[in-house]
């Protein structure tokens, strides 16, 4: 294959969602959080400059890893938590694919942890959705790893007594970067987010909460209910304070190493006490402050982007060691291959 | 000064050599080099490096042995030699490990220096073995090997422990002395190897000639020896390793295929050297991706392959079992991977470094389902090259991962290896599928093979998975007859490889009382043992089995055409096993698990135990 890069040149004709509707009976349980993912990633896909047969699909085990087969690019349905090392081959070796891989809570996070980290950690260029409903479902209810301590499910009757993953705190530890959060119930949010993640050369992660409203109905609840979301969810953007609430009044602070809600028309308090958010932010810390704030039942739930970050990719470090070495030594032929070392003729 | 005169030349016919040593005095290095300057002066050799799982296990164990045995010869040879006829031992464990492997009267090299209190007792004896009576039946030749490594680098800027880990070399240049080997290759291995550290070089130059002085100079032995070139056939040669052949055979695979290749993998002893090999060669296109687990490295090859690379895996028995379950998905999804699995002692971690041949039920069924794949074995280390080259070639004609077991001690040993030409390779041909109209994922050609649409091809574009498919379309199917139906047709289409599979030939008359049958690694060992047990007038043949999955049509036929078999293996009787099921014929086992190679007189002992007569002798 000659062409090693995406090609993003303009594209023919313009592709609409429909174009990207494999036209397959999609068999999540009807009121699955799981369609409104499929129908936001069908609509921003025209826009992202392209081309569909250069876009690929990897999925692992899970009712999210049907996703696959309801998208008309090119799939691969692959094993329980694999799908980062098997996106992780692909685009290794055709780094001129769009790769991307949809995938669960209990999928990346328990099975497929190891995976998820590595590939942050090389930082290769897979966008990664995870659909986090904090359950398994297609197992029919256990507990997963994202969901809270105390959970009862049918393996904890008695409530869970390990602790959760905060999938966003572990994307940003293990150097993903784009680290992203969006909710099922906010579709503009969600396409903004996916154009983002394709936008990003490199490792892009999106938590997507999602509700499995047949075993973990309402996990989400008070972060989309329309009367509850504006105090709950704090809205993530570039260089903009971070402020939330009905009335817009509630902002973050940063007060020594806490994060506090303060009301910007009390006391002394103005806008300007209010943190800015900046996702390009070189140092971490702040991003992981920020990731932690889901855990803390004073503070608003973060959505948007946490980070991003520019750095080269894996697979373009791979590539690069080989064009440098085929223009410095040529192509290399099976005759070099063969009679190289240490050789001698018998007459 | 002694008087230098010229000492006796003998030649014989052919020698087998042990160095041993602590596992941190260069052995390997010593005995690799040796055999790279015997191949290049003309001899066939084989070769059989054992050496410690620890990388530095404590100085002077017993257990931190690490040996290097050669065997070169002026005629054909198959083995690395039953019973050497010169040690080389750097201290005492090494004496008292290898001692009991020696033939009678043999000659042992010892550093003396090394024969201090201390390591006599951390190598449990009680007396100098060197002092007492019992090497009374060998020629010993005692050397303080340290000593004149030190005095041969008086003034060197090396530090004391630096000097003395030269002494290596001085072994090395003493036995090119006494074998008449030239120590110029040797030379100029060093000059590249340590190119950036001048003292060093110049410690190991100084030090490897003082040991090929020191044969001369002194009258500790009485003879040189020569051992004749053999009659290779002729051609160009290079001394190869069962690893670098692998490699070589893949790579070559993917030049003669125009596949970009793809090596997904995690390092595991013994197969670790592939990788080694293959992270080379950036300007053959080679991507190597080093992967997090084992699991990883088949997975990210399945990835590859479905994106239209050449894909392989590397590993050993723990690392094959880790990749059991994405094996499963290459099946199911029908896609070419590779894998080449180099064979160690098991169960479990096992001997990491020691040879066995124990996981053929493992890849012939160690997967959930109904779950074949096509498996293939190498006989010898370049018989490595042509085995992953035909790997390549039946995954890709067949849309099938294909097992090809190696093992420790093939992949390790090496031999002389008569260059093949360029075009003595066929060229592969691969289709991808382009034509969109009519395209169906799981539509089969005449070879029950599927189309390899791959991702960046317009109007192409499909999903598949590990989920059941349904006939032709490939879409999602739980239909009763339709998975009958799809597991009788992956069944029929490995099944169907045996139509490239070339018939087994035989060593030896067609029939007769005994038929031999091997396969992989313990090719040479057999064949020398029949060979010899032909020569002693017994009626006994040999096949050797390279293709274990589909078996080779003839094969059933030839059994057939001898009152007995005998199946010698390096486990507890797999291929046996299989035979007995397959074929219904009574075989004779001869297993061996004791992470060693067959010596080829436990095999003709075997022949002869079942065919009663004089054992050849
Ligand atoms: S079980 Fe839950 S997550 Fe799965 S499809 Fe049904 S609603 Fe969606």
């Amino acid at each position: 294959m000659e062409n090693k890069t995406i090609d993003t040149q303009e594209l023919q004709v313009k592709l609409t969602a429909k174009d990207f509707s494999s036209g397959q009976d999609v068999r999540w349980c009807p009121g699955c959080g799981d369609y409104s993912i499929l129908a936001q990633v069908q609509r921003t896909f025209p826009d992202i400059g392209i081309k569909k047969e250069n876009i690929v699909w990897v999925s692992g085990i899970g009712c999210s890893s049907r996703f696959p087969y309801y998208m008309d690019t090119f799939g691969f349905h692959g094993i329980h938590g694999r799908a980062p090392a098997i996106a992780s081959g692909l685009k290794s070796a055709h780094p001129e694919l769009s790769v991307w891989v949809a995938t669960g809570d209990g999928d990346l996070m328990s099975i497929g942890g190891n995976h998820f980290i590595h590939t942050c950690r090389k930082n290769m260029d897979l966008k990664i959705l995870m659909f986090n409903n904090r359950i398994y479902g297609l197992t029919k209810g256990q507990y997963s790893p994202t969901s809270e301590k105390g959970k009862v499910t049918k393996s904890t009757p008695f409530g869970s007594v390990d602790y959760p993953f905060n999938p966003v705190s572990l994307a940003l530890g293990a150097e993903a970067t784009f680290v992203a959060r969006s909710l099922d119930r906010d579709p503009k949010h969600m396409q903004e987010m996916i154009r983002k993640a394709a936008a990003h050369t490199g490792t892009a992660f999106i938590e997507i909460f999602q509700n499995c409203n047949i075993f973990n109905d309402g996990a989400f609840e008070l972060l989309t209910n329309k009367e509850t979301k504006p105090e709950y969810v704090l809205q993530l953007e570039h260089g903009k304070p971070l402020i939330f609430g009905v009335h817009r009044d509630k902002g973050i602070k940063l007060d020594g190493f806490e994060l506090k809600v303060i009301n910007i028309n009390e006391g002394d308090n103005s806008i300007n006490d209010v943190l800015v958010h900046d996702e390009e932010d070189s140092n971490p810390i702040r991003a992981f402050m920020l990731a932690h704030m889901t855990d803390n039942p004073d503070l608003p739930t973060p959505v948007g982007v946490f980070r991003r970050k520019l750095k080269p990719t894996y697979d373009e470090g791979v590539w690069n060691q080989i064009s440098h070495f085929q223009a410095k030594k040529g192509k290399g032929t099976l005759k070099d291959l063969l009679y190289s070392g240490n050789t001698w003729e018998v007459k | 000064m002694a008087e230098i005169k010229e000492k006796e030349i003998q030649s014989l016919s052919e020698v087998t050599v042990r160095f041993a040593g602590d596992s941190g005095d260069g052995m390997q290095l010593t005995g690799s080099q040796f055999s790279d300057t015997t191949a290049i002066v003309g001899n066939d050799l084989a070769t059989l490096p054992d050496y410690p799982a620890e990388i530095r296990a404590p100085a002077g164990t017993l257990y931190g042995v690490s040996g290097f045995q050669l065997h070169f010869s002026s005629s054909d040879i198959h083995t690395p030699g039953d019973n050497p006829d010169v040690l080389v031992a750097m201290n005492p464990a090494a004496l008292k490990i290898n001692l009991k492997d020696l033939r009678p009267g043999a000659m042992i090299i010892v550093n003396t220096d090394s024969f201090d209190p201390k390591n006599l007792k951390i190598a449990h004896y009680d007396t100098n073995p060197l002092e007492d009576d019992s090497l009374s039946g060998f020629e010993v030749i005692e050397i303080p090997i340290t000593t004149l490594t030190t005095n041969a680098l008086e003034g060197s800027p090396l530090s004391i422990k630096e000097v003395t880990r030269s002494k290596n070399f001085f072994a090395l240049g003493l036995m090119y002395w006494l074998f008449n080997r030239p120590i110029e290759p040797t030379i100029e291995w060093i000059q590249t190897k340590f190119k950036n550290s001048p003292d060093i070089a110049d410690a190991n130059l100084k030090v490897l000639k003082a040991g090929y002085y020191y044969g001369d100079a002194t009258q500790l032995f009485s003879a040189r020896y020569i051992v004749k070139p053999a009659a290779l056939p002729k051609g160009t040669y290079r001394n190869i390793s069962g690893n670098e052949a692998s490699a070589l055979g893949v790579l070559a695979a993917s030049l003669k295929s125009g596949l970009d290749l793809f090596l997904g993998t995690y390092p595991i002893t013994p197969a670790s050297d592939i990788l080694h090999y293959l992270s080379r060669y950036k300007n053959y296109g080679v991507v190597t991706f080093q992967a997090e687990d084992e699991i990883a490295g088949m997975a990210s090859a399945i990835g590859a392959a479905y994106g239209g690379a050449l894909a392989i895996s590397t590993t050993s028995g723990p690392g094959l079992a880790l990749k059991t379950e994405a094996t499963g998905l290459a099946v199911m999804t029908e896609l070419p991977v590779v894998i080449i699995n180099v064979q160690r002692g098991g169960p479990s971690t096992g001997l990491p470094t020691k040879t066995e041949q124990a996981d053929l039920m493992q890849s012939l069924y160690g997967r959930n389902g109904e779950s074949p794949v096509v498996v293939l074995a190498a006989s010898t280390p370049s018989d490595c090259f042509y085995m992953a080259f035909e790997a390549c070639q039946i995954a890709l004609k067949y849309m099938t991962p294909v097992i090809l077991l190696t093992d420790g001690y093939i992949a390790n040993g090496s031999e002389p290896w008569k260059l093949p030409e360029e075009n003595d390779l066929p060229e592969i041909k691969v289709n991808f599928r382009t034509e969109k109209e009519g395209f169906n994922p799981y539509e089969r050609d005449e070879n029950l093979s599927r189309p390899w649409a791959v991702p960046g091809t317009k109007g192409l574009e499909h999903r598949i998975g590990g989920l059941e498919k349904e006939d032709v379309t490939g879409n999602v199917s739980y239909d009763p007859e339709n998975h009958h139906r799809m597991v009788t047709l992956r069944a029929e289409k490995v099944q169907k490889v045996q139509q490239d599979v070339p018939d087994l030939q035989i060593n030896g008359d067609p029939e007769g009382d005994l038929l031999v049958i091997g396969w992989g690694g313990t090719y040479g060992a057999i064949t020398e043992a029949v060979n010899r047990s032909r020569k002693a007038g017994m009626k006994v043949s040999q096949i050797h089995i390279k293709h274990l999955n589909p078996l080779p049509a003839n094969l059933g036929k030839i059994i057939k055409s001898f009152k007995q078999v005998l199946v010698p293996e390096l486990n507890m009787g797999q291929l046996a096993y299989i035979l007995r099921s397959e074929y219904f014929v009574d075989v004779i086992k001869l297993s061996k698990v004791k992470g060693l190679p067959f010596k080829s007189v436990e095999v003709q002992n075997k022949i002869a135990e079942i065919l009663g007569g004089n054992n050849g002798k």
